[in-house]
């Protein structure tokens, strides 16, 4: 699967279509996107930066697709990861997986997307009119992801 | 052994890397971070709370009780909070 981390935007069209040309194999695409809101609780943001760890968020998001391939039949797949400052509205995570059946499809995404936020080197931090503070990681997040452990 | 801050832990120590020879004392990650508790105020608010921080050598996640190397790359960082 293509791993990128990046601080430009990205088109998910483009994308799918780069994953997807010539091929005949597949039956299903899913993508996820994840963007930023301009709310987390009563709280209005006006920017969130993304900070990572160069080199250790290429090789955790491998690691979280070598176990997403072994564990589907997955025919190919994607994850963009963007990183610096972002306005409310923009793309921050793209996922997209390829099976030849929906169910594969499906499953890995959301296998993918609940381990990267607790295994992937990004921390996120909100700008808002009361100032800038780094997002806390949720419990809800880490017991998604406990879920996919066998 | 060269030390690497991320994020929180990074503003709280005020740079984000640096070069430090092995303590004689220090043999794992937990001793690690009891010698770096020491070097100030601004190390003890980065190290306070244990169930905050994350650490990686060399660009693998590991315990507490992991042992450290003079050769190794050791990074620290709060919980991840991507996607």
């Amino acid at each position: 699967m293509k791993i990128q981390v990046q601080s430009q935007n990205f088109d998910i069209a483009a994308e799918i279509n780069e994953l997807c040309v010539g091929r005949k194999d597949i039956g299903a695409i899913v993508t996820f996107t994840g963007l930023v809101r301009d709310f987390n609780g009563d709280n209005k943001i006006q920017q969130m930066t993304l900070e990572h760890f160069p080199g250790m968020a290429e090789k955790q998001l491998a690691t979280i697709c070598a176990i997403a391939c072994d564990r589907w039949p997955l025919q190919g797949g994607c994850v963009i990861h963007r990183y610096g400052p972002l306005s409310p509205g923009e793309q921050i995570v793209l996922v997209i997986t390829l099976s030849a059946h929906r169910e594969a499809a499906f499953e890995a995404a959301e296998f993918i997307m609940d381990w990267l936020k607790t295994d992937a080197p990004f921390w996120k931090k909100e700008q808002t009119a009361k100032g800038t503070h780094w997002v806390e990681s949720k419990t809800s997040d880490t017991e998604k992801c406990k879920k996919w452990r066998k | 052994m060269e030390l690497l801050y991320f994020a929180r832990i990074r503003e709280n120590i005020g740079h984000s890397s640096e070069t430090l020879p092995q303590p004689g004392n220090v043999s794992d990650v937990k001793d690690l971070i009891g010698h770096l508790r020491e070097q100030g105020d601004n190390y003890k608010a980065a190290f306070e709370n244990e169930l905050a921080i994350r650490v990686a050598i060399n660009q693998t996640h590991v315990n507490f009780d992991h042992p450290v190397d003079d050769g190794d790359e050791i990074a620290f960082f709060p919980p991840m909070t991507g996607g």
